[in-house]
C-alpha cells in the first residue's frame, strides 16, 4: 500500500479522530517522566524523545484482574458456595508513537503468552485489541543498542503503523494487515514524494549506532560462566535490588499473582513482578535457589540471552531500548555483563 | 462470546473429607462440583495442581491419589504460610478452587516390567503415594515393588492409616524407619540412606525413585550411584516457588527447564544436564 504522509499541524487532528473511536495511548510528560497515558488534547504528547516507560502497561497492565470471588451460604442448611467470574475482554487501542522497541518488547512476550499450551486469554485479548502506531527514531541516545539483538531504529517488527519522521511531519507506511485500513484516514494525505527522504532518515539513524559487537555466542558463554560466582558477584557488585530495570523492560514479562479482599468477596490478581527481588524464588520451606543478587542478576542476564533464546529459535528476549542502563541507579549494564561473558568464552 | 479456556480461572471443588496425617500435615480429600468435569478428569501419577483460598492465594500440591481411584483428588498439605494454614482451617463442605492437571507425570509406560524401589522422606511420600498406589492397581504390569519410607518419628508419618496395609501385603516389600529409636516402634530405625544400602536392591532393570528434604535426596542419591543405578533409572520431583503453574511467570526456571511444566518428574540425567540452580 502506497505510503501516506501527515503533517505535525495535523497530528491533534488525526489523534482526536482516533481517540473517538476507542483508547488512545500517547507519550506525555508526567511528574518529570514520560509515560503513555490516555489522550488528553490538552496535553502535547512527546514524540521526539524515547518515553521513560516503555507501553508495556497497554497491553500486560501493572496489574490486573484475573476473575472474582464471592463465597456465600446457602439457604437455610448454610452450605457454602463459590463462585468465580472472569472477564477477559480488552478494550480496543491505538498505542500511538512508541519508539520500534517499545512495539518489538510484545514479540518476546507473544512466544510465552501466545504458546500452544496454554495460551493466556487476557493477553491474546489485549494483543487483538491493540494497534501499534510506532515512530522510527531519527536520533540515537548513547543507551540504545537496538542493533545488538536484531531490531534497529526503524525496525517495524511488533508495530502496525510505522512514522518516519520528515521535514514537516511524518511518513505514514503500513506495516501489517491490522495497521492498512488506518491510511485511510482523510488526514493522511499521499506520502510518495517523502518516501526518498525518509529512507534517507533510517539509512542516517542507523548509521550513528555504528556496529553491533559480535554477540552471536551469548546463549554458551553465559552458561559457561554459570557456576563462576566470582564472575556474578563483579557483575553485581553495584546492584541494589531495587528491580527498576524489570519494571521498565519492554521484554521483561513475570508476574505475581495474589488475592485482594477478605471474608466473602474479592478478586485475584496478577502483578509485575521482579526477578531482581529476593523474595521472587523463595520457597515456603524457606529454602531459595537464588540467594544473592549476584544469583539473580545471573538468572535475569541468562533468561534474556541465553535461556530464552535457546527456547526461541535464537530470539534475544531483549529489545536493546537501554531503559535498564538509563534508568538504573548504579549504573549496571546490561550491555558490558554480556561482552564480559563473551570476551571470558573466547578468552 | 464464549469465554476461551482460562488456565488462571480454577475449577470450583467441595472438601469431601480431611485427614490429620501429622501434626502439620492434612489431607484434602476434594471433588470438582462440576460432576461433568469430574468425569472427564484425566491425569497421570506425579502431576500437581494449585489448590486455592480464594482470599488468601493458591499453593502447588501434588495430587497424591492415584488415578486409578476417582472418587475424590487428594492433596496433602504441609502448613508452612498463608495458604496452607488457611487450608489447614478448611473442614467438609467447604470451597476451594483446583487447578489441575499440572505438570508432566511419572514415565509410568516406560516403567512397565521393571522393578522399583520407592524411596520417600517425610511429605516427599506424597507424590510417591500416588504413583505406588497406581501401580498396586496396576500390580502385574511391574516386577517386584519396594517401598521404603521414613520420617524422622512415628508422629512425623504421614498416610499411617494406609502403613498396615501396606507392611503386609505380600506382592510388595515395605521397609518404614524412623531417624531416631522411639517408644512402641516396630521398625527400622536408621537415616533413609544407610537404610537403602542395607536393603541393597539390585539396579539391574530396576528404576528407583524418591522424594524427600534436599539432603535425604542428596545422600539418598549417593546410595543409589554406590548401588550402580545408573541416573537415567533414578527419578525425582522437584518443588519450587510456582504461582502461574503453566510456564508463564517465570520464577521456577532453572536454566531453559520450567519445572511447572518441563517438570516436576525429572530423571536423575535431566538434573545433572540443567544448570546447578536447585
Amino acid at each position: 500500500m502506497a505510503a501516506k504522509y501527515i503533517s505535525r499541524e495535523k497530528l491533534p487532528e488525526w489523534l482526536k479522530a482516533l481517540a473517538a473511536e476507542r483508547r488512545v495511548l500517547v507519550p506525555v510528560e508526567e511528574g518529570g517522566s514520560v509515560v503513555f497515558r490516555a489522550y488528553d488534547p490538552a496535553k502535547t504528547p512527546v514524540f521526539g524523545s524515547d518515553a521513560t516507560a516503555p507501553p508495556k502497561g497497554s497491553i500486560f497492565p501493572a496489574s490486573q484482574e484475573l476473575f472474582s470471588f464471592a463465597c456465600g451460604k446457602e439457604g437455610e442448611d448454610v452450605k457454602p458456595t463459590l463462585t468465580l467470574e472472569a472477564h477477559t475482554e480488552a478494550q480496543p487501542t491505538v498505542v500511538f508513537g512508541s519508539k520500534p522497541c517499545g512495539a518489538r518488547g510484545f514479540l518476546i512476550f507473544d512466544r510465552v503468552y501466545m504458546g500452544k499450551k496454554y495460551p493466556d486469554p487476557y493477553y491474546i485479548a489485549a494483543r487483538e485489541a491493540t494497534v501499534f502506531v510506532t515512530m522510527a527514531c531519527d536520533t540515537v541516545e548513547n543507551t540504545c543498542f537496538c542493533h545488538w539483538v536484531g531490531s534497529g531504529p526503524a525496525d517495524a517488527a511488533g508495530s502496525d503503523l510505522l512514522l518516519t519522521p520528515v521535514a514537516g511531519g511524518y511518513l505514514v507506511e503500513a506495516v501489517s494487515d491490522k495497521g492498512a485500513p488506518f491510511l485511510d484516514s482523510p488526514v493522511l494525505t499521499d506520502g510518495s514524494a517523502k518516501t526518498a527522504e525518509a529512507e534517507a532518515v533510517k539509512t542516517k539513524t542507523r548509521e550513528a549506532l555504528g556496529e553491533a559487537p559480535d554477540i552471536a555466542n551469548a546463549p554458551a558463554a553465559l552458561l559457561e560462566r554459570f557456576d563462576d560466582m566470582e564472575f556474578w558477584r563483579d557483575q553485581s557488585d553495584k546492584c541494589i535490588s531495587c528491580g527498576a530495570c524489570t519494571y521498565l523492560c519492554p521484554t521483561c514479562y513475570c508476574f505475581s499473582i495474589t488475592d485482594e479482599g477478605s471474608g466473602l468477596a474479592g478478586k485475584r490478581l496478577r502483578s509485575w513482578d521482579a526477578c531482581m527481588h529476593f523474595q521472587f524464588t523463595l520457597e515456603a520451606s524457606g529454602h531459595n535457589p537464588r540467594p544473592t543478587k549476584a544469583h539473580r542478576l545471573k538468572n535475569r542476564v541468562g533468561h534474556k540471552f541465553s535461556y530464552y533464546p535457546t527456547l526461541h529459535d535464537g530470539l534475544i528476549a531483549c529489545c536493546g531500548c537501554g531503559r535498564c542502563v538509563k534508568s538504573c541507579p548504579v549504573s549496571v549494564d546490561i550491555r558490558e555483563i554480556v561482552q564480559n561473558a563473551v570476551a571470558k568464552a573466547k578468552a | 462470546m464464549t469465554d476461551p479456556f482460562n488456565p488462571y480461572l480454577p475449577e470450583v471443588a467441595t472438601i469431601l473429607e480431611t485427614v490429620q496425617e501429622t501434626h502439620n500435615i492434612m489431607t484434602f480429600r476434594v471433588r470438582f462440583d462440576d460432576e461433568a468435569k469430574m468425569a472427564a478428569f484425566k491425569f497421570g501419577p506425579g502431576q500437581v495442581g494449585q489448590l486455592s483460598a480464594p482470599g488468601i492465594g493458591e499453593s502447588t500440591f501434588v495430587i497424591n491419589s492415584p488415578p486409578t481411584r476417582m472418587d475424590y483428588l487428594q492433596f496433602s498439605v504441609m502448613r508452612t504460610g498463608e495458604v496452607t494454614s488457611k487450608l489447614h482451617n478448611l473442614v467438609a463442605g467447604d470451597k476451594v478452587g483446583v487447578r489441575a492437571p499440572l505438570g508432566k507425570p511419572f514415565p509410568v509406560e516406560d516403567m512397565k516390567g521393571k522393578d522399583i524401589v520407592f524411596v520417600g522422606g517425610g511429605i516427599g511420600m506424597a507424590p510417591l503415594r500416588t504413583l505406588f498406589l497406581y501401580m498396586l492397581d496396576n500390580r502385574a504390569d511391574f516386577g517386584k515393588i519396594r517401598l521404603l519410607y521414613g520420617a524422622r518419628s512415628p508422629l512425623d508419618m504421614a498416610f499411617s492409616a494406609e502403613l498396615p496395609e501396606w507392611t503386609s501385603r505380600k506382592d510388595i516389600e515395605t521397609t518404614l524407619t524412623i531417624d531416631r529409636e522411639a517408644d512402641g516402634w516396630e521398625h527400622k530405625v536408621g537415616l533413609i540412606p544407610n537404610v537403602l544400602l542395607e536393603m541393597a536392591p539390585s539396579a539391574e532393570n530396576c528404576v528407583a525413585i524418591t522424594c524427600g528434604p534436599p539432603i535425604m535426596i542428596k545422600f539418598t542419591l549417593e546410595a543409589l550411584k554406590k548401588l550402580n543405578f545408573p541416573d537415567e533409572q533414578i527419578l525425582t520431583t522437584l518443588e519450587k516457588r510456582m504461582k502461574c503453574g503453566i510456564g508463564i511467570c517465570g520464577r521456577c526456571n532453572i536454566g531453559t527447564s520450567y519445572v511447572c511444566v518441563d517438570g516436576p518428574v525429572y530423571t536423575y540425567a535431566q538434573l545433572k544436564a540443567l544448570p546447578n540452580e536447585l
